[in-house]
């Protein structure tokens, strides 16, 4: 089974077929899997591409890159086991029908070491496509959301299955499992966004990724990882455009009000990160932390200058003026449409006018520059021994895989990367149900204690609805979206959002899981007018559960390894000698606690980095 | 609003086997038949994020996009009409300037791909091994990089 139908989940039904064809492989999404998840609008970039057929990178590069981006944490196992199978992946998209920019002499444009720029709007039907055709409709549960994964009645430490309800239809749907495969996504919206009324939608990740990767997982006791890790991305001012194509390709510069570059003026800061300051390229968060000491001390607005760059790569000559100015547009439109519209609406001619870029608010995810996620089993031939137990990319629950957002301490997949994972998730699961035929069991009690827990919200509204003359202001229930706004309110104040300046300590983050622990046993309470309003309802549940876990991951951790996506006050500085470490996490349900502990980095697994 | 529904424009898809497409295909739930008109309605306009999944789908282009309301200024446009294996774009300032762009989305027939063309990897012999299926086809590389071979 697998939950989720993103660039990860096609990944894994694509391959669960391949090599399990007489098995009977079923793949659950919550909406239709050509538009669904983070890519469903498109891309302009494949953010994860080697090119070892080129000679550009081998797995070992890939690593030393990312290991350092993530200021020294990072499954070298994990990341490698990507890196070394991801170009296949993006040469079967094209194959499909993705149309990759080329250079004259055939081979693909680059815009950056492990970038390359794409027609991509339709990446995800064409992802999509061959997965829909593998599976089989029969097999194909789309407009179901997954509310809990379900565990053997017989064994708690192993999957049976999960539960759900039709989306557009009064059904509640039971799977039962031999191995499940959580694909589903990562979390937006967990933090208050900086738009706050209709441009709640407008978030930088996802809307429709609403964490349920993580509020499936934890609850059931599974082991997770660097769920204090957030991403908190520079992106175009309210649009969230992306700025990749704009730094790498276009070679443009961001400066403060008063014209200076920060990363000239605040160069000497990267010292106090060494080594992982002083590596090429400087770690996304460090050039994030430049930007906000500029921001922190009053230069704002920071322009990106577009018009500059233009202006350089074109020289004068109007044909390759309307070259860039064409690039420049479909690195929008083909995946943050919100961003020319914007441009648009204020008049931004990107050749004459440069454009304002911000720090947007924190995302906790694990497939783009972020690692959140479980902790999962590496692969055979890489893993050392504390991070391999059978099969790789199980979590901690037999039975139970992972992949894409799902998967902690293995970012910078993006989207060909996470398809990658998907299936070698899928491929692990195969040889999974192959040695364990046995048909797990659901505790029939159970399984209709969770049937009324999942309708509860509709009950709730029903049963109440009376009490008050405003739907919406009554003592007995919460919609959904005052559910939301609650758990943003403390994320963003306690728990370092944009408001706080992403700072915190222990005792604001000691207040802030005192407050998401009242919210949770709120959600008890929450009311639901439709079936469209009890999705909302799961959601909520999904994203407290992120929220909950990263507030105690923060707490976890004392130190501040990654400025400028957050700054522990009362631990500034970057600790090496002590927090070189994971950071892991398990839930026990029975005795709603959580129990925190650090888990070893292996250095010399893959590469030396720094020797 | 972010996406709203021409009411002259919207036929409900009427004969369309999935029924209306905006509400078929709106990742996030949002597209709705309004119950009194029976056209096409955004109910949770804070929730959508201009992906334009419907507008891209819509057989009688009858769906727009008002930006945020939060930051968008009024009388823009961006709107897209698919063609052949690719979208064009009319971009309207709110100034009145006009751009046009075509961009190419897709090099082959919706509908034409075939899984597991031509692989060679071996669902029996491959399956304890860590080759991905086609790998041998499509890695571009002689043979899977690893590092302490088991």
């Amino acid at each position: 089974m697998i939950i989720g139908g993103g660039m990860a989940g096609c990944g894994a039904a694509f391959e669960a077929k391949y090599w399990g064809k007489d098995m009977r492989v079923v793949l659950v999404d919550k909406a239709v899997i050509e538009r669904s998840g983070a890519t469903g609008e498109g891309l302009s970039a494949i953010n994860c591409y080697l090119g070892q057929r080129y000679g550009w990178n081998t797995p070992a590069d890939f690593v030393k890159y990312v290991v350092n981006d993530m200021m020294g944490l990072a499954r070298e196992d994990l990341v490698y086991d990507v890196g070394r199978h991801v170009d296949a992946s993006v040469h079967l998209l094209e194959a499909w029908g993705l149309p990759i920019w080329k250079k004259d002499n055939g081979t693909y444009e680059r815009i950056g070491r492990w970038q390359i720029p794409i027609h991509g709007e339709s990446i995800k039907p064409i992802t999509a496509e061959p997965a829909r055709k593998a599976l089989g409709e029969a097999n194909l549960y789309e407009r179901v959301a997954i509310t809990h994964l379900l565990t053997d009645a017989e064994h708690a430490g192993r999957i049976a299955g999960a539960i759900g309800f039709g989306v557009r239809a009064n059904t509640c749907y039971i799977f039962k499992a031999k191995a499940v495969i959580i694909t589903a996504g990562g979390a937006s919206n967990v933090f208050r966004p900086r738009s706050t009324a209709e441009g709640l939608g407008r978030t930088w990740y996802s809307v429709f990724s609403t964490g349920s990767a993580y509020g499936l997982m934890i609850p059931i006791g599974t082991e997770m990882t660097q769920m204090e890790h957030r991403f908190v991305p520079t992106r175009f001012k309210d649009g969230y455009g992306p700025v990749g194509m704009w730094f790498q390709y276009f070679h443009a510069r961001v400066t403060n009000a008063m014209g200076e570059d920060y990363t000239v003026t605040r160069a000497d800061e990267l010292q106090k990160y060494a080594p992982y300051g002083m590596a090429v390229p400087t770690p996304t968060p460090l050039r994030n932390h430049q930007m906000f000491l500029d921001i922190q001390a009053g230069l704002g607005p920071m322009y990106m200058h577009t018009e500059e760059a233009m202006q350089q790569l074109s020289g004068g000559d109007p044909a390759k003026l309307q070259k860039v100015r064409e690039e420049a547009w479909e690195d929008f439109l083909d995946m943050t449409i919100a961003q020319a519209m914007t441009w648009a609406a204020q008049n931004i001619a990107p050749e004459v006018t440069p454009s304002e870029v911000v720090l947007a608010e924190p995302y906790i995810m694990g497939s783009h520059s972020g690692e959140a996620g479980a902790w999962v089993s590496g692969p055979a031939d890489l893993a050392p021994p504390e991070y391999f137990w059978g099969y790789n990319k199980m979590t901690t629950i037999q039975g139970l895989f992972a992949a894409g957002d799902g998967v902690g301490a293995a970012p910078h997949k993006f989207s060909s990367g996470s398809f990658t994972e998907g299936r070698l998730a899928a491929k692990a699961a195969v040889q999974y149900v192959h040695d364990h035929p046995a048909v797990p069991t659901l505790p029939p009690d159970t399984v209709q204690q969770y049937q009324a827990t999942i309708w509860a919200p509709l009950e709730t509204f029903e049963t109440y609805k009376g009490a008050s003359t405003a739907e919406e202001i009554n003592p007995h229930y919460l919609t959904p979206k005052q559910g939301l706004v609650r758990l943003q309110k403390i994320m963003d104040e306690y728990a370092a959002g944009t408001s706080a300046w992403y700072t915190t300590n222990g005792p604001m983050l000691q207040r802030g899981i005192e407050l998401i622990q009242m919210l949770r046993a709120d959600l008890q309470h929450l009311g639901a007018r439709d079936l469209h309003e009890l999705l909302r309802c799961w959601e909520l549940w999904h994203r407290t559960w992120v929220g909950e876990a990263h507030m105690r991951h923060l707490l976890y951790r004392r130190e501040t390894r990654w400025p400028g996506y957050y700054y522990r006050a009362d631990y500034p500085h970057l600790d090496d000698t002590h927090w070189r470490v994971f950071v892991n996490s398990r839930y026990d349900r029975l005795g709603d606690s959580w129990a925190l502990e650090t888990k070893p980095f292996y250095v010399a697994t893959v590469v030396k980095l720094f020797v | 609003m972010p996406t709203y529904v021409d009411p002259n424009a919207c036929n409900a898809c009427a004969g369309v086997r999935q029924g209306p497409l905006c509400v078929y295909i709106c990742p996030n739930d949002l597209m709705i038949l309004h119950p009194a008109l029976n056209k096409g309605l955004n109910r949770e306009p804070e929730m959508c994020s201009e992906c334009y999944a419907c507008v891209k789908l819509c057989p009688q282009d009858a769906i727009g996009v008002r930006g945020y309301a939060d930051f968008v200024p009024l009388g823009a446009s961006v709107q897209p009409t698919r063609v052949e294996q690719g979208l064009h774009w009319t971009v309207r300032f709110r100034d009145g300037r006009e751009l046009q762009f075509t961009y190419p989305s897709r090099s082959t027939p919706v509908g034409s791909s075939i899984p597991y063309t031509d692989f060679t990897e071996d669902p029996v012999q491959d399956l304890r091994t860590q080759v991905l299926a086609g790998d041998s086809l499509w890695l571009g590389v002689d043979s899977l990089p690893t590092l302490n071979p088991r």
